[in-house]
C-alpha cells in the first residue's frame, strides 16, 4: 500500500496579492501513470503546476520529489530534478529550427561544428522515434504545424531529462487526429517509467488517456480517483460543483418576434481549424439568451462575429429582418447591436483617454454629436454629464482619464454608452467578470432592465450560476456548435454541466 | 529570472518580487512595480532630460579641457542673446516645426515615420521643379504652385511608406528610412546633373530663385514667411486634434488600438491619411527651405532637419504648444553649435547634447512606469 510517490505536493498554498490561487491543495502522482488535473478555467490547475515546475513559488507548503523534500526556487531547480513542461502557449524560438530548439541552452560543447550538430540531430531524431513522435527537426519553427510545435516542446522535455512530464492544456490547439496521435506519446512515456501529468477540462480525453484524476474547483482539490472506479458523469459534476440559483423577480413576457437569425455558419481561427462549426441560434425580441460552455469552445468567434470583428465563411446572419454585413463593425453598430466586451480595458474602453471620448465611441458619427466632421464639445459634455448621472458613474470628472475609474464604473460607463445606443442587441461576454458583488447585482440590473424594455440580450459568460439566473433560455456551446437548448424552466446545474463538457448530444429543443 | 520568483501581474499591476535573502539590508525592503496603467510620462519628464544632457554633455566638455559653464553661455547666447542669433535660431525653427509636427501626428498612432529627412527633400525638389519648369509663372501663382507641389510631393513620399505598411505589413521604419537615401540621392543627381545652374562655376545647386520664386523675409534678417506656415499648422493641427471627427478618430487610435477598431474605426485608412499629412507638413518645410533661406536647391540642403525632428517631436511629448517650445529650443542648438565653434570646440556639441536629450526622454519614458514601494 506505502508506495512513493514520484510527486507529492503537500498543503499547497498560493496568494496572488489577495486572491487565493490554491487553498491548501494536496496531490500526488505515480511513476508510470498518467494523471490527469481536471477543472474549470481559473480552477487553480495550471498554478500547481507551474509551482512544480518551478515558474512559481507556493505561499506555503512543500513539494516531494520520489519521496524526498524537494526546494524548487526556479524553472532550471525544476529541470534539475527531472521536471519538464509543456506550456500552453510555446516556449519556442521561431526562427530556429526545431532541432536548435530543443540544444537551446546547452552548455556541453563550446564549439558547434556541423559535425556535432548532426550528430545532435540523429540524437533528437532516435529519442523522438523512441516515443512515436516525427517532425522534421531541420525546419525552422515557425514552418512547423501547432501539432509539430507541441512534439518538438515535448522532446525538449524529454531531451533534457525529464521523468516528470507536465502538459498544460495540451489539446487545447490540436485537432482531433493530432490529439489521439498525442495520447498515443503518452501511452509510450508511460510504459517507459514516466510520471506524465497533464491538465485539461476536457473529460473525454480524460477517461480516454488517464489512470489516475484529481479534480480541482475554486482552488481547492476536491476530489482524486482512479480512472476505472469513475465515470463521465460524475466527472461532471464534481467539476462544475452544485450551483444555488436564487430566485430574482423574472416576469414571463410573451413571446417576441425572431431578432437574430443564425444560420449553418462557420468560423475559422487562424491555424485554419474551425472555431465556430456550421453554428445555428436564433435570438427572439424581449429575451436574455444565455451561452454556457468551457472557455474556448467558440464563445469569443460568437461576440466578435456577430460585432463585426470576426468574419465567417459560409451560411447567413439575418438581424431584424435584413442580412448583417459580414466582418464591418460599423454595420453592426448601425444596426443596432451593442457589445459589451470581454475585457472592458482592453478593447471596450480607452484607458488613457477620459468619460466624454470614451462615451462617444459609438455615437460621434451622429448628427447630435457632430457636424461637418466637427465634434459639438459642449453639447457633448453636457450630454455625457447627463449619462454619468443616469448610470450612477462615480468619478471626479469627466476628464479623467477612465482606467483611474474603479472596475464597477468603468463597466458602469460601458454600460452607459451601450444603452445610449438604444440597441436592439446588446451582446454581453463575461460582463461581470472581476466585479465585486454590489456592482454584480447592478449589471444583472442593466440586463434585465434592457430585457423588460423589449431588448435582447446575448448573454455569454463562464458564470453558470448568472447565465441560469438571467436567462430565458439558455444555449450550450462545446466545440463551436450549439449542443442544447434549455428553457428557463428546463436549466439546472448537472444537465448543463454534462453538455458542457461535451457528453451528451443536441437532443432537447425548448420551445 | 530565475533568480527570484517571477513577475506576477493582477489587475494591470505588475509587481516583481524582491531578490532571494531579502531584507538583511534597508535597500532591500523595497520593491520595484510596474504600474502598466500608467503610460507616458510625467509633465517635468522633459525639463529634467534637458538637464542631464547638459550634465552629461559638460563632462564630455571638460574632457577636452574647457569649462563647459562658459562654453554653453556662449552657445545660449549665440543663439538666443542677439537679434541675429535670434532670427538665425529662428531660420532653424522653421523646418523643425514642421517637419516635427509631421512626424509628431504619425507618432500619435504609432506608425514610426522616420522618413520626414527624405520627405523635406522631396518638397525642396518638388517646389524648384516649379521654379525650373514654369519660369515665367505669373508672380502671384508661383509661390502657391510650389506650396502645393511641394505638399503633394511629400505626401507622395510619405504614401510610398503608408501603402506597404496597409496592404503588406511592412514594417515603416526600414521603408521611411531607406526612402530617405532615395529622396536625397535623386536631389544630388538633381543637382549634380540636369538643374545645375550652368553659369554657378560647377557649383552643385541650381540657379538662384527669383524675388518671386523667394518667400518674403522680415527686414534684411533671414527670417521668412515660412514660420507663419509653420504656426498656422501648429493651430490646425491643435483644432483638427481636438475638435474633429477624424482627430477623435486619431486620438483613439493613439490610446488604444483594439477599442478603435471596436468603435468601428478602420486603422488601416487612418495610417494612409495620416502619412499624406505627415509627408506632405515636411515636404511644405523643404518648400520654405529652398524658397525662404537658400533660394535654390542645392547639395546638402538639410543638416538632417527631418532626423531632429524626431528628438522634436518626442521632447514636445507630441503636444502642438510643446512643439512650438522644442524646436525653437534645438534651433538654438543648432546655431549655438556653430557659435561655439569661435572657441574651437567643434560644432558636433550640438549634435551630442540632441542625441543625449533623446536618450534620456526615452529612458525617462520608460522608467517612470516603475515605482519603488516599501514592503511592510
Amino acid at each position: 500500500m506505502h508506495e512513493t510517490y514520484s510527486v507529492e505536493m503537500r498543503q499547497i498554498v498560493k496568494h496572488f496579492g489577495s486572491v487565493i490561487a490554491n487553498d491548501h491543495v494536496d496531490f500526488h502522482a505515480k511513476r508510470g501513470q498518467i494523471h490527469a488535473l481536471l477543472g474549470e478555467n481559473g480552477a487553480g490547475k495550471s498554478t500547481m503546476m507551474c509551482m512544480l515546475s518551478g515558474v512559481y513559488r507556493p505561499t506555503s507548503g512543500d513539494i516531494l520529489l520520489h519521496g524526498e523534500l524537494a526546494k524548487i526556487k526556479s524553472p532550471k531547480d525544476a529541470m534539475r530534478h527531472g521536471i519538464g513542461m509543456v506550456f500552453q502557449n510555446f516556449r519556442l524560438v521561431q526562427t530556429l529550427t526545431a532541432a536548435e530548439n530543443i540544444i537551446l541552452g546547452e552548455k556541453s560543447s563550446f564549439w558547434r561544428g556541423s559535425k556535432w550538430l548532426n550528430n545532435k540531430q540523429q540524437e533528437i531524431e532516435a529519442l523522438a522515434q523512441q516515443f512515436g513522435l516525427t517532425f522534421p527537426v531541420n525546419r525552422k519553427v515557425w514552418q512547423l504545424s501547432v501539432g509539430e510545435q507541441q512534439r518538438v516542446e515535448i522532446v525538449k522535455t524529454l531531451y533534457r531529462g525529464a521523468n516528470i512530464i507536465i502538459l498544460d492544456e495540451p489539446t487545447s490547439v490540436l485537432t482531433p487526429g493530432e490529439a489521439e496521435q498525442l495520447f498515443e506519446t503518452l501511452r509510450h512515456m508511460k510504459s517507459e517509467g514516466k510520471t506524465v501529468i497533464l491538465t485539461t477540462h476536457k473529460l473525454k480525453e480524460v477517461m480516454a488517456v488517464s489512470d489516475h484524476i484529481s479534480v480541482m474547483r475554486k482552488g481547492k482539490l476536491i476530489h482524486s480517483i482512479e480512472s476505472t472506479a469513475t465515470d463521465e458523469r460524475e466527472l461532471a459534476k464534481l467539476m462544475v460543483g452544485k450551483v444555488i440559483s436564487e430566485s430574482h423577480p423574472h416576469l414571463p413576457r410573451e413571446k417576441g418576434e425572431r431578432l437574430l437569425d443564425v444560420r449553418e455558419v462557420d468560423v475559422f481561427a487562424e491555424q485554419g481549424r474551425k472555431s465556430l462549426d456550421r453554428i445555428s441560434l436564433h435570438v427572439n425580441e424581449g429575451e436574455i439568451v444565455g451561452v454556457a460552455g468551457v472557455a474556448g469552445n467558440g464563445q469569443k468567434e460568437l461576440a466578435e462575429m456577430l460585432t463585426g470583428s470576426k468574419v465567417w465563411k459560409r451560411g447567413s446572419i439575418t438581424f431584424n429582418g435584413n442580412p448583417l454585413r459580414n466582418g464591418s463593425v460599423r454595420a453592426a453598430i448601425e444596426a443596432g447591436i451593442a457589445h459589451v466586451p470581454e475585457n472592458r480595458m482592453r478593447s471596450g474602453l480607452a484607458g488613457s483617454l477620459g468619460i466624454v471620448d470614451n462615451l462617444l465611441f459609438k455615437s460621434y458619427r451622429l448628427p447630435a454629436r457632430s457636424r461637418l466632421g466637427i465634434l459639438r464639445i459642449s453639447k457633448n459634455r453636457a450630454w455625457s454629464e447627463d449619462l454619468v448621472k443616469q448610470f450612477d458613474v462615480r468619478t471626479s470628472s469627466l476628464d479623467t482619464p477612465v482606467q483611474q475609474l474603479s472596475g464597477g464604473n468603468q463597466q458602469k460607463l460601458l454600460f452607459a454608452r451601450e444603452i445610449n445606443q438604444q440597441p436592439l442587441l446588446m451582446i454581453a461576454v463575461h460582463p461581470t467578470q472581476g466585479l465585486d458583488v454590489g456592482a454584480t447585482q447592478g449589471v444583472h440590473r442593466l440586463l434585465g432592465d434592457l430585457r423588460d424594455n423589449g431588448k435582447s440580450v446575448l448573454l455569454i459568460s463562464e458564470d453558470l450560476d448568472e447565465v441560469i439566473q438571467l436567462s430565458d433560455r439558455i444555449l450550450v456551446i462545446f466545440n463551436g456548435q450549439i449542443v442544447a437548448e434549455l428553457s428557463r424552466e428546463q436549466a439546472d446545474s448537472e444537465k448543463i454541466g454534462m453538455y458542457m463538457a461535451g457528453l451528451r448530444a443536441a437532443e432537447e429543443v425548448a420551445g | 529570472m530565475s533568480e527570484h520568483e517571477p513577475v506576477t501581474q493582477k489587475d494591470g499591476v505588475i509587481s516583481i518580487p524582491p531578490l532571494r535573502g531579502q531584507r538583511k539590508w534597508k535597500w532591500q525592503s523595497y520593491r520595484i512595480e510596474i504600474d502598466t496603467a500608467k503610460n507616458g510620462a510625467t509633465w517635468w519628464l522633459p525639463f529634467v532630460s534637458v538637464l542631464l544632457a547638459l550634465l552629461v554633455c559638460g563632462i564630455f566638455i571638460a574632457a577636452n579641457g574647457m569649462n563647459p559653464f562658459p562654453v554653453y553661455k556662449k552657445m545660449f547666447t549665440g543663439a538666443f542673446g542677439t537679434a541675429y542669433g535670434l532670427t538665425e535660431t529662428l531660420v532653424k525653427t522653421i523646418p523643425l516645426l514642421l517637419c516635427g509636427l509631421g512626424v509628431a501626428i504619425a507618432y500619435r498612432i504609432s506608425v514610426w515615420n522616420i522618413g520626414a529627412e527624405g520627405q523635406f527633400a522631396a518638397g525642396a525638389m518638388a517646389a524648384t521643379a516649379v521654379t525650373i519648369y514654369f519660369p515665367n509663372m505669373p508672380g502671384m501663382l508661383i509661390i502657391p504652385t510650389m506650396i502645393v507641389f511641394s505638399i503633394a510631393a511629400g505626401g507622395i513620399w510619405g504614401l510610398l511608406t503608408a501603402i506597404p505598411r496597409t496592404y503588406f505589413q511592412v514594417n515603416e521604419l526600414v521603408t521611411s528610412l531607406m526612402l530617405n537615401y532615395v529622396a536625397l540621392l535623386a536631389l544630388d543627381y538633381f543637382v549634380f546633373g540636369p538643374w545645375k545652374d550652368p553659369e554657378g562655376m560647377n557649383f552643385p545647386g541650381t540657379k538662384v530663385f527669383t524675388a518671386s520664386q523667394s518667400l518674403p523675409v522680415l527686414g534684411d534678417t533671414r527670417l521668412h514667411l515660412g514660420l507663419i506656415f509653420g504656426l498656422i499648422a501648429i493651430v490646425l493641427y491643435g483644432f483638427f486634434i481636438k475638435y474633429t471627427r477624424a482627430g477623435y478618430e486619431l486620438r483613439l487610435i493613439g490610446a488604444s488600438p483594439e477599442a478603435a477598431k471596436q468603435a468601428g474605426i478602420r486603422i488601416s485608412r487612418h495610417i494612409l491619411l495620416v502619412m499624406l499629412i505627415s509627408g506632405g507638413l515636411a515636404g511644405l518645410a523643404g518648400m520654405a527651405e529652398v524658397s525662404g533661406v537658400t533660394h535654390r536647391l542645392m547639395y546638402g540642403i538639410s543638416p538632417g532637419y527631418g532626423y531632429t525632428a524626431i528628438i522634436v517631436a518626442w521632447l514636445a511629448k507630441l503636444h502642438p504648444v510643446g512643439l512650438i517650445v522644442s524646436s525653437f529650443l534645438f534651433g538654438g542648438l543648432i546655431v549655438g553649435g556653430f557659435s561655439v565653434q569661435t572657441i574651437g570646440l567643434p560644432s558636433s556639441i550640438s549634435e551630442m547634447l540632441q542625441g543625449a536629450i533623446l536618450f534620456f526622454l526615452i529612458a525617462g519614458g520608460t522608467l517612470s512606469k516603475f515605482r519603488l514601494r516599501k514592503i511592510r
